[in-house]
């Protein structure tokens, strides 16, 4: 029987020809980022078992990409910034994305492809559960917690257990009015937010090559949410593409073999699918927006990892340039090089930064944002009770800084839609 | 890892996530500052939506207003639990509050992993579901080397799965030992 592009991956960092689904192996690690959250418990826990004085096991292989509490005054929030930046300076390290200087980025995930570390048939650990992402481009990513990550900082090794793959393949022709946010959706609806719990989610089929690099990042993004281990997208040109406008290191890509295993495979035709929302409290818990529309809405969300690249706002704008939301909106682009590009980017002779401002958006700094909640003072935090429409990938109580709150989560165009309305709409009917 | 630990109950639903288990806005705090870090015992559990907090009865907070340290030691959840954020946080808030064991249905990776890497407490799977069948405050014995749980408080024995290759880890105290006694790092 032949081997996955996972097995594969993992088989080559582990100097070995073949591995099986099951196996405990210890791996070497190409990339290990870490950020602002997790980056100083990590180097706390590097320096407990290493020593004060120990030395990174590569500089050159490790990225510090502070993204999630930046525009805050909390005071312990700031101090994680100083914390990661006295480690860089000691260390040395060159992939070091400081706030406040021109070489700040935002969110990691979507900042690792940017700077080239994201590179065909290469293992990428994060201290960040959605590292994942990393996988649209044909590698390994998975997120780990601050001990696994110290342990690489020290070693550049990690144990493994090598998962089964199920796998994802997408026919047909995309229609213009669903996006990847709505196929990946579908998918954790169909298989559940634990149905994937240490498998492999593997996409595949015309309709996800026909997507670009960013749009793939959002079906990967997204495996967490089903419980998968790695999200994976076997590269083609247009992975290399990316690749190589971002960095000259070399990279092997690695495919599968046609036989190897699947504990699951399902097959969609994506022209007869519908646009989805996942509604509170579960990124499974999906509805056909057209069971969900009129929902009342206090505010409108658009950014965060898998939801504020270029193409979302594009998406997003599509539907509102010219009009004006009817609920308090939020725009906050994932990366600084996104923010830069939405300035850049016209959209019938206006930036697509001025389409939301026109619309009456709120427009904020690259970061994560109110995704995660945050310090009570991020922007766009959900308060009490608030109903919200959101591109984030989570929808857990709490997850947007207020248990109360209700998040129903949908892709830009969708989210575009409701933020007109001020209520819950399909964008089959707003789309011109 | 010692074989036996006993203790009170406290008992939550399924899906258990980690932001509710350790709210976002309380990572900033120090995990090895010794003042800080009892941040992480005060808000353990605090964002579980109140009538599932101490099930079956609901409204019973982990640990009390303002105390780090809760009267309980045993978990014991539906399905899921931990799923969400790689958040190491999210365990050690629990190791905080003086849990020592969780027993679940089925756990999200990688808070199960770092349970394991961290050595910060035992993650167990029933082979039944428990979250009906123990209440909060009952009395709990676990004997990991037969993989059983006692409910003393109502006599009641029920199994546990093995832990299988991770118990190595968890014996050795956590990931460092663990790659100390495999070559991995040099002393
Ligand atoms: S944008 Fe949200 S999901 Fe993405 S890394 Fe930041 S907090 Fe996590």
């Amino acid at each position: 029987m032949g081997q996955t592009i996972t097995e594969k991956i993992l088989a080559s960092h582990a100097g070995r020809d073949r591995v099986a689904p099951g196996e405990h192996i210890w791996i070497d690690v190409d990339i290990l980022m870490t950020h602002d959250v997790c980056g100083p418990p990590t180097i706390d826990i590097f320096k407990r078992e290493f020593g004060e004085s120990a030395q990174v096991w590569d500089r050159d292989k490790l990225v510090i990409m502070p993204d999630h509490y930046i525009f805050t005054a909390d005071p312990h929030a700031r101090r994680n910034i100083e914390i990661l930046r006295a480690f860089a300076t000691e260390q040395a390290l060159p992939h070091y994305f400081d706030v406040g200087t021109s070489r700040y980025k935002g969110v990691c995930h979507i900042a690792l492809a940017e700077e080239g570390f994201n590179r065909p048939g290469s293992v990428l650990f994060g201290t960040d559960s959605h590292t994942c992402t990393s996988g649209a481009f044909g590698l390994f990513s998975a997120g780990i917690g601050n001990s696994d990550a110290a342990l690489i900082m020290g070693t550049g090794k990690i144990w493994v257990r090598i998962p089964e793959t199920m796998r994802f393949v997408f026919e047909g022709e995309l229609p213009p009015y669903l996006m990847a946010k709505d196929l990946i959706l579908t998918v954790i609806g169909d298989i559940g937010f634990e149905g994937g719990t240490y498998c492999a989610l593997e996409f595949t089929g015309p309709a996800v090559y026909a997507l670009s690099v960013e749009e793939r990042m959002t079906l990967t993004n997204m495996a967490i949410e089903a419980g998968g281990k790695n999200g994976i997208i076997e590269p083609d040109e247009k992975t290399f593409e990316y690749v190589r406008s971002r960095t000259d290191a070399s990279f092997e890509p690695v495919y599968g073999d046609s036989d190897g295993k699947r504990i699951l495979e399902r097959v969609y035709d994506v022209g007869s699918m519908e646009p989805v929302v996942a509604k509170p409290h579960r990124p499974d818990n999906r509805a056909g927006v057209t069971e969900v529309t009129g929902t009342k809405l206090d505010k409108a969300y658009i950014g965060s990892c898998t939801g504020g690249k270029l193409e979302d706002f594009k998406a997003a704008a599509q539907i509102i340039k010219g009009d004006e939301v009817r609920v308090d909106t939020y725009v906050v682009p994932s990366s600084t090089e996104v923010s830069e590009a939405m300035r850049t980017t016209m959209v019938d002779g206006v930036s697509l930064w001025d389409v939301f401002v026109n619309a009456g958006c709120q427009m904020g700094h690259a970061s994560c944002g109110a995704c995660l909640g945050g310090p009570i003072d991020t922007f766009g935090r959900m308060q009490g009770s608030e109903v919200v429409i959101s591109t984030t990938n989570r929808n857990f109580p709490g997850r947007m800084g207020s248990k109360e709150a209700s998040v129903y989560l949908a892709s830009p165009l969708t989210v575009a839609a409701s933020a007109l309305l001020g209520v819950i709409a399909d964008p089959r009917e707003v789309l011109v | 890892m010692e074989d036996f630990i006993s203790g009170k109950a406290y008992v939550v639903g399924d899906s258990i996530d980690t932001d509710q288990i350790i709210p976002a806005k309380n990572l900033v705090y120090s995990m090895s500052d010794p003042e800080e870090r009892k941040e992480y015992g005060r808000h353990a559990m605090s964002a579980v939506p109140s009538e599932g907090q101490g099930l079956p009865y609901g409204n019973m907070p982990l640990t009390a207003d303002g105390e780090h340290e809760s009267e309980y030691t045993i978990v014991i959840a539906g399905s899921n639990f931990g799923c969400g954020s790689s958040r190491e946080h999210a365990p050690f808030s629990l190791l905080v509050a003086g849990i020592e064991a969780v027993v679940a249905e089925s756990y999200a990776r990688i808070f199960y992993r770092n349970s394991v890497d961290a050595g910060f407490l035992v993650p167990l799977e029933s082979r039944v579901r428990l979250v009906d069948k123990i209440r909060t405050g009952d009395e709990l014995e676990i004997d990991l080397s037969v993989s059983t749980l006692k409910n003393v408080t109502t006599g009641e024995d029920f199994l546990l799965n093995p832990l299988g290759d991770v118990a190595e880890i968890l014996r050795a105290g956590n990931v460092f030992e663990y790659a100390r006694q495999a070559g991995l790092i040099a002393d």
